[in-house]
């Protein structure tokens, strides 16, 4: 063997980009950059240290929660953000569900699949508080609104993962179904259904989840809910109660979160 | 029975699959098509139910024409037409009884499907083919929950619970071992005599080909190349399927009749529940 002989040829994995005078192009401009636009936040020292003290207002607000002053509100509130959850939720997943066929490109011919992925797209585009005021400016203060939002948010999110697990469905158990005669129908519901609804229910189940966090954001700018109790507190500077709310909020999310995902494990 | 002209299929992609091909399958024959990988057996017998639209030909169901028939005549043909797949294809998630029910899809409505509600014939009938492929006490275990012997017998209950007129077999035996092809090959067979249906079995082991079919058919690059009897399956012949190889020992896997004998004994008690 002649190992010796050709261990002079040396190997260095290949760099990401080949030409070095870009690749040093690239990260001197990276550099220069960041030294700009750090340079152009001015850090006002004066309105930091208010801040701070603020801060610890709030925080010692916090520490005492205050849950009995305003418990009539709180729980109104709750009751409301659970209800826009629940509502919310299920509207979104019946309609998700022929969108999401829709979507998938084994499933649609291209006129449906190109309207489906172009209403999930524009669902997916906007952040849920932007279309929240949207739909406030439109319907008014109210959970009308909130459970508008997360309706349209939850066909974005499901039907566009649902299109995916069905894109990715095994073909032969679809053939199979179709060679006994079976209609459009029966062949969904026997050959794709089943291969797909262990993950329909658990992104359902998710979604809940999601929903439930996000009823309390779009409460904040108006649409209804515990979100919306939230908001009066702190523009009361009622610290107390905000923190009273906050921790509710982040009880029942966890509380949600562990069953949901204890749920969704008992699935497979 | 079943009568092909001229089939000839283009695939978009400009593959030539066949090159018009012609085959008659009378009743009551089980038979092999074999060919190397790339030959078009596969689109062959998916031409006859149009899984795949033949570009060209004509195909005869007894006194139906497959190519011209609209989506909802279509339907109503594919009944009379069994499947059995390479990988079983059986829906996972569902259960054995379901799977066997759903070869009856095309007979019931779609609300009666959906609530699982069949009449009650199938649903006996359902029994007695899982009871003969020896399954009955399966009936409600999930697909993915059995071996791979036991999905291609629900497999051939499925097919057979349509009461087709043709049974078309699509390589069963591809991912299972030497024995259970034998099994498999057996239960096919013998069933298909029961019931007097035509078959069409696309298979690689020309060995196993000639122990179970009536008549060979070999395809080669979407030409029919052989169509006669196991037996005159020669070396030659095999040539002018496969191509140029050496095929000394190919023929040393028959099988003498007291071995064979012996193991559908043995596989008659396989079938009995286990207790």
């Amino acid at each position: 063997m002649s190992i010796k002989a050709n261990s002079t040829r040396r190997w260095r994995p290949p760099p990401l980009i080949s030409d070095p005078r870009l690749r040093w192009l690239i990260i001197i401009g990276v550099v220069v950059y960041l030294y700009f636009a750090l340079s152009s936040i001015n850090i006002n020292v004066d309105r930091l240290i208010r801040g701070l003290d603020r801060g610890s207002r709030m925080f010692a607000g916090f520490l005492q929660p205050d849950f009995t002053t305003r418990w009539r509100d709180i729980q109104a509130g709750l009751i409301e953000s659970l209800t826009m959850t629940v509502v919310s939720t299920v509207i979104g997943v019946i309609i998700s569900i022929p969108i999401g066929f829709g979507a998938a490109r084994n499933m649609a011919p291209m006129p449906i699949y190109l309207f489906c992925r172009g209403l999930i797209t524009i669902s997916r585009t906007f952040q849920e508080v932007i279309i929240a005021i949207v739909f406030v400016v439109m319907f008014g203060f109210g959970p009308l609104a909130g459970v508008l939002t997360l309706s349209f948010a939850t066909i974005g999110f499901l039907a566009k993962l649902l299109a995916e697990d069905i894109e990715e469905i095994d073909a032969a158990q679809v053939e199979a179904t179709r060679t006994t005669g079976a209609s459009w129908l029966q062949t969904v519901t026997y050959g794709v259904l089943p291969q797909v609804s262990p993950r329909l229910v658990g992104l359902s189940i998710y979604r809940f989840d999601i929903n439930l966090r996000e009823s309390a954001i779009v409460g904040v700018v108006g649409a209804g809910g515990i979100g919306a109790t939230l908001q009066t507190a702190f523009t009361r500077y009622d610290f107390d109660i905000a923190s009273a709310i906050l921790i509710i909020i982040i009880a029942l999310v966890m509380t949600t979160e562990i069953v949901s995902s204890h749920i969704r494990r008992r699935l497979q | 029975m079943l009568r092909l002209e001229q089939i000839v299929k283009k695939y978009p992609t400009g593959d030539h699959a066949l090159r018009g091909v012609d085959l008659e399958v009378p009743e009551h024959q089980v038979m092999a098509l074999i060919g190397p990988s790339g030959a078009g057996k596969s689109t062959l017998i998916r031409c006859i139910n149009r899984l795949v639209e033949p570009t060209s030909g004509r195909i005869w169901l007894k006194d139906l024409e497959m190519v011209s028939l609209n989506a909802r005549e279509l339907r109503r043909a594919r009944r009379r037409i069994g499947m059995i797949f390479q990988e079983y294809a059986l829906v996972e998630r569902l259960t054995v009884m379901e799977n066997v029910l759903s070869g009856r899809l095309g007979y019931v409505g779609f609300w009666q499907s959906w609530f699982r509600r069949f009449p009650q014939t199938d649903i006996d009938h359902a029994f007695m083919l899982l009871d003969r492929v020896g399954l009955a006490e399966f009936a409600d275990k999930r697909a993915d929950a059995l071996s791979g012997g036991q999905r291609q017998r629900v497999g051939i209950a499925r097919a057979l619970i349509q009461q087709p007129d043709l049974l078309l077999v699509d390589e069963p035996t591809a991912s299972l071992d030497p024995k259970t092809s034998r099994q498999i090959m057996r239960l096919i067979t013998e069933l298909a005599r029961e019931r007097n249906l035509a078959v069409i079995i696309n298979i690689h082991d020309v060995p196993l080909a000639q122990m179970f079919a009536q008549r060979i058919v070999g395809l080669r690059q979407g030409t029919l190349v052989y169509d006669g009897t196991p037996e005159g399956l020669t070396a030659d012949r095999l040539t002018d399927i496969y191509g140029e190889e050496n095929w000394e020992g190919q023929f040393k896997a028959e099988e003498d009749p007291a071995t064979e004998a012996q193991a559908q004994i043995a596989d008659a008690r396989r079938f009995d529940p286990v207790v």
